[in-house]
């Protein structure tokens, strides 16, 4: 056999790839870290933790977004008279927020039966501490509003207690509206404000994002269940065009290998569909009249690109280098 | 200094809780042998459940990291630079360059840093992380309902949700500095257990004065790239179990520069703000220009 035999070239080049990398990996041979391993950090273990949360979180996200727009929306239909609508929205906001919210919310705790230990303290310097009180301030605002709302659209009451109704039913609909567009925008802040590079070198566009992919999908909820007025159609074009602008907010403020998650990852993939979807995709499809098929792209992208900030957070928590890049901004 | 043996501050009752003194844990890696009797001692005295035996293949190194059920962490570094003085390669032989083979192996026991800014004890929404009255970071478990936010509000990676089906399994765990010992007068078990006394116990002003004469007496003795990690200029402030390093810190995994999560707020809360508003404006702009 000569020496520049195939074979014998394929075992120069482990040689190289050895002393190069110091370890050589190989189907059936699991080797860690060569006697001198030149993984990242400490054998490229992690250094800080990913975080543990599962698909309760993201979907969370995506309904308490819904729930807290679909408020805002609300109380603009109850000032501009259109009271179908508002009841609709009242009881998206209601279903979602008051519903759906708390029960995910309480799924993704691994202890769940000690949920009310979130209403021991109040901490504003906690986003978490902040998020469960604005849930439960929300809850309190929709519920009553909503019943409230009912009674006097259907009359149940006449008299002076309609009138009392007829208030009531507006200071709790302003009140959900209020704490809405914060259950919509703080999740933003929750996962901004934390030690995961990826998250918190994008900590000013994730509450933007996730507010206003909250405004747009409780528009685009409310459009598919049959509500097709201008008003929503132009919610639709605001939240796609926000979107769209993020999208390329995104893509142009890189952090290179701190948050190479987004940009190197397959899970930035996901944000990035999100993002088309529920921004240049939704525009183009709404500016042609195709409003269902807008509103339903606008929620596909919200869910989507809300998967994928959690499932970037779980790589960029991983990676020991993003970590150390961050630092050095 | 190293070798007080029982007279050393490991091993003397002390009433630093009653007298909330702030302590701290000084941790040299320059005398310590890779024992492993701190990751034993913790894991027995604090009925910390058995997570599993795997092969890393990294050094001598089978615990991984820390975590829910890992409170101490001793790692193995094996390096390519030669360690203080020590002469590489073969001994005896007239010194030819291209036999020196310079290597180094540390061991550093890790531990949770207990910072004097905490990021878990901030995020915490139950108020189950408490500060001590000797400045440490206890998480009271009892409280604890396993939100998660801890794990990714800690700049160290320290603190983790224990899975299923380890014992205890949905809470957030990490070291304790072994507080219900600290309240009868005894020093946290790791610290007790050291044989070389890598880990030092003591009041934490006592112990950065020592940590700095153990850097200086290491510098003169060859250890060019010993120093102290304890990142007292950051938005963490410093933190209560520090360590001597050789080398830079992220060689141990340890973050050059953490801060605090915190310090994300205003300028996140301030985008949460701004949405917000702007969503109510666009609301009623549609219901007012589009009827």
């Amino acid at each position: 056999m000569t020496t520049d035999s195939p074979s014998e070239k394929r075992l120069e080049e482990l040689r190289e790839q050895a002393w190069k990398d110091g370890v050589i990996p190989g189907k059936g041979v699991d080797v860690a870290g060569g006697p001198i391993p030149r993984k990242p950090g400490y054998y490229g273990q992690p250094v800080v933790k990913p975080p543990v949360w599962t698909w309760e979180v993201p979907l969370y996200f995506f309904f308490g977004g819904i729930a807290g727009m679909s408020a805002v929306i609300a109380s603009g239909a109850v000032i501009f008279q259109h009271v179908d609508l508002a009841r609709a929205a009242m009881w998206l906001a209601a279903i979602a927020g008051a519903v759906l919210s708390p029960i995910l919310l309480i799924m993704d705790l691994g202890r769940p039966h000690l949920f009310l230990n979130m209403l021991r303290v109040f901490k504003h310097r906690s986003a978490m501490s902040m998020g469960a009180w604005i849930l439960s301030a929300f809850g309190a605002c929709v519920v009553p509003g909503l019943i409230a709302l009912e009674l006097h659209a259907h009359q149940v009451f006449t008299g002076s207690f309609d009138q009392i109704l007829r208030l009531a039913a507006g200071i709790f609909i302003f009140g959900s509206a209020i704490f809405g567009t914060l259950l919509a925008t703080y999740t933003g802040v929750l996962i901004g404000a934390t030690a995961i590079p990826a998250w918190f070198l994008h900590r000013t566009l994730l509450p933007i994002h996730f507010g206003t992919a909250g405004l747009g999908s409780a528009a685009a909820v409310l459009e598919l269940l049959g509500h097709r007025i201008p008003a929503l159609n132009f919610i639709g074009f605001y939240a796609a065009a926000v979107e769209s602008a993020l999208l390329i907010w995104l893509s142009v403020d890189k952090h290179g290998a701190a948050d190479r998650a987004i940009h190197e990852h397959g899970s930035g993939w996901l944000i990035r569909i999100g993002e088309i979807l529920n921004g240049p995709l939704a525009l183009v499809l709404r500016f042609f009249g195709l409003v269902p098929l807008a509103a339903i792209s606008f929620l596909l992208g919200a869910l989507i690109s809300r998967v994928g900030w959690i499932a970037v957070g779980k790589v960029s928590g991983s990676d020991p280098e993003s970590v150390f890049a961050a630092e050095r901004y | 200094m190293i070798g007080e043996g029982l007279q050393s501050t490991n091993q003397r009752k002390h009433s630093y809780v009653q007298d909330h003194v702030e302590v701290g844990f000084f941790t040299d890696p320059s005398v310590c042998i890779g024992c492993k009797a701190c990751e034993v001692a913790c894991k027995e005295w604090n009925h910390v459940p058995d997570d599993g035996y795997t092969w890393s293949g990294n050094s001598y190194d089978n615990t991984g990291h820390l975590g829910a059920s890992t409170w101490r962490h001793v790692m193995f570094l094996e390096q390519d630079r030669p360690k203080g003085n020590q002469v590489a390669g073969p001994m005896g032989l007239p010194t030819d360059p291209r036999l020196e083979d310079p290597f180094r192996w540390v061991f550093l026991s890790d531990v949770c840093k207990h910072c004097e800014e905490a990021g878990c004890l901030e995020a915490c929404p139950t108020g189950s992380i408490v500060r001590t009255e000797v400045g440490s970071v206890l998480v009271q478990n009892d409280v604890c309902n396993g939100c998660g936010y801890c794990v990714v509000s800690c700049p160290f990676g320290v603190i983790d949700r224990r899975p299923e089906p380890l014992h205890d399994a949905g809470g957030a765990f990490k070291c304790t500095f072994c507080y219900d010992r600290q309240k009868s007068g005894l020093v946290p078990a790791c610290a007790k257990v050291c044989p070389t006394e890598s880990i030092v116990f003591g009041r934490l002003d006592d112990l950065r004065a020592r940590g700095a004469e153990r850097v200086q007496q290491l510098q003169q003795s060859g250890y060019a790239d010993a120093q102290l990690y304890d990142p007292t200029e950051t938005s963490v402030r410093g933190i209560h179990a520090f360590f001597l390093i050789l080398g830079e810190p992220e060689a141990y995994g340890l973050p050059p520069k953490p801060q605090i999560p915190t310090i994300y707020l205003k300028s996140a809360w301030t985008a949460a703000f701004a949405t917000a508003i702007a969503s109510i404006i666009a609301t009623l702009v549609a219901f007012a220009f589009f009827p």
